[in-house]
């Protein structure tokens, strides 16, 4: 084949003569697009506790404290695939677009959740039946939530 | 005889976007063997897999390689779907088709960008990535993620695509071919180029056939296999013709990357007003019994999954044949002989992705 002079010269100058193809961040900011997945949002309010997105996160970076009633994430963990907004059974989670924002020091961010769980009823004989929406929340609590939860009256009777 | 010595090449290397190690035996300036050490990145993703549900391992094969995501996370969703009798739906498949294709053009941009700094062309490698991040924003729009597109799914897609969005890519598209041409026109023409890649590494066709070589390296030395043909998702509704090349060096290799790339232009064109309407994914019930190889092309080669389940929601072993690995043997065969001084440029041409096979 042939060879073709200045070739490359002619990219060149069409990439001198042209506007950059960079964006001068922070004044001009790319538009982000509707299907990106840039950061996990919740709506505190909605949200039971219900610890499914918990055990689902692939890489374990949401923790749900329902002791304290707190939702935390940890965004440096968080590697964006949406698997807890898809778990959700409440919709209270949401895929924002926009990047998460740069941090100065490894931290995570932890949401108070106003939803005050049902504490279980103290009637050792009959099994309590699921009141909230979830089924998970009534059998699944973790060993440290016992402590909390109040005496058993009848039986210390 | 001359005097002989051994030079490390690598892991660290100005020319190696991963790590791989080569002891290259010297004999004035020739190489006379090249020894590849390797194990600098492995991960143990295959373990995983018997710790992570079965649906939840997409997650994980996706992120195999950064570059060749979605067709990691997809060559595995298929093998487990086969392993289950699942037949996904048409719109599905057409989808994973689309991103297939956009993934080989990105991935091949992304290469000729590598290989024209491997040669100390670096205006050359900038203006090929600036022109990618043009298949970057598409990959963004349509999947969500840049590189990892997360929209692999056992059973189907993770996401649908507007059909109003799916009407406006090939615009998009056009926008980017024409300018790639001019890019393209470097590669094929320019005096530097042809003098760097031209007689550099050569490789028969035999020895590519016995070596095992997979994908641009092999068709590039003459042999015309494409696992496209096998017909996976859309593809046996698509007429993909082969890209071969007969010269068997470098310049052969570059020339079948950048050919494939115009094909997959063509591919997403026929593919994109043909998506048909219908779902994107179906439910799953049960858990794969049985094994399976799925074969697919990789924009590096043909990559094979093997997946066996044991009934239960683990899987019992996972294991991944990526092209790189397969292209090693026939790498090591190219050093024998060469300059010292093109080296990296080989090493460059099997388009080496050191995360994929060592996983």
């Amino acid at each position: 084949m042939k060879q073709k002079p200045l070739t490359m010269t002619r990219v060149a100058l069409g990439s001198l003569l042209r506007k950059p193809a960079t964006v001068p961040y922070p004044a001009a900011r790319k538009p982000v697009y509707l299907a990106t997945r840039g950061h996990i949002a919740i709506e505190e309010d909605k949200c039971n506790l219900c610890l499914i997105c918990d055990r689902r996160c692939p890489t374990g970076a949401i923790a749900v404290d329902r002791t304290g009633k707190t939702w935390a994430i940890d965004r440096l963990r968080c590697i964006q695939c949406n698997h807890c907004v898809d778990v959700c059974p409440r919709k209270c989670l949401a895929m924002e677009n926009d990047y998460t924002t740069p941090m100065q020091m490894k931290r995570s961010d932890v949401v108070p959740v106003p939803f005050t769980p049902p504490q279980p009823k103290p009637k050792p004989a009959a099994a309590p039946a699921p009141t909230s929406d979830s089924p998970l929340q009534a059998k699944e609590e973790r060993p440290g939530e016992r402590n909390h939860e109040p005496p058993d009256q009848s039986s210390a009777d | 005889m001359a005097n002989r010595t051994v030079i490390p090449f690598g892991p660290q290397h100005p020319v190696l976007p991963e790590p791989i190690h080569l002891d290259l035996v010297i004999e004035d300036e020739h190489v006379v063997e090249a020894i590849p050490s390797f194990g600098f990145i492995h991960r143990g993703l295959e373990k995983l897999v018997e710790k992570k549900d079965f649906t939840e391992f997409t997650f994980i094969a996706e992120r195999i390689c950064g570059i060749c995501s979605y067709i990691h996370g997809m060559g595995y969703c298929q093998a487990v779907e086969t392993v289950m009798g699942l037949e996904i739906p048409e719109r599905a498949k057409w989808l994973r088709t689309m991103w297939s294709e956009l993934s080989r053009i990105h991935s091949h941009m992304m290469w000729l960008g590598l290989l024209a700094d491997a040669f100390g062309f670096e205006n050359l490698f900038m203006a090929c990535w600036r022109l990618r991040e043009g298949i970057l924003d598409v990959i963004e729009e349509t999947s969500g993620g840049r590189v990892i597109f997360g929209a692999a799914k056992v059973g189907g897609c993770r996401r649908d695509v507007p059909d109003d969005l799916l009407a406006r890519i090939p615009a998009q598209l056009n926008a980017v071919e024409d300018e790639l041409r001019a890019i393209t026109n470097v590669f094929r023409d320019d005096f530097s180029v042809r003098q760097r890649l031209c007689g550099v590494g050569l490789l028969s066709r035999n020895d590519a056939y016995d070596l095992g070589a997979v994908g641009p390296m092999l068709r590039a030395s003459g042999v015309a296999q494409d696992s496209r043909l096998d017909g996976y998702a859309a593809y046996d509704k698509i007429a993909v013709e082969p890209i071969v090349e007969e010269s068997g060096d470098c310049w052969g290799r570059t020339m079948v990357r950048i050919r494939e790339i115009y094909q997959s232009f063509d591919i997403l064109r026929h593919v994109l007003p043909n998506v048909p309407p219908g779902p994107v994914d179906m439910k799953i019930t049960g858990a794969p019994k049985g094994e399976f190889f799925a074969r697919l092309e990789q924009p590096r080669g043909e990559v094979i999954y093997y997946v066996k389940g044991n009934g239960t929601k683990f899987l019992d072993r996972f294991r991944v044949r990526t092209p790189t690995f397969a292209n090693i043997p026939p790498l090591l065969k190219m050093l024998q002989g060469c300059q010292l001084a093109d080296v990296p440029v080989i090493v460059l041409t099997i388009d080496p992705c050191i995360s994929c096979a060592e996983r």
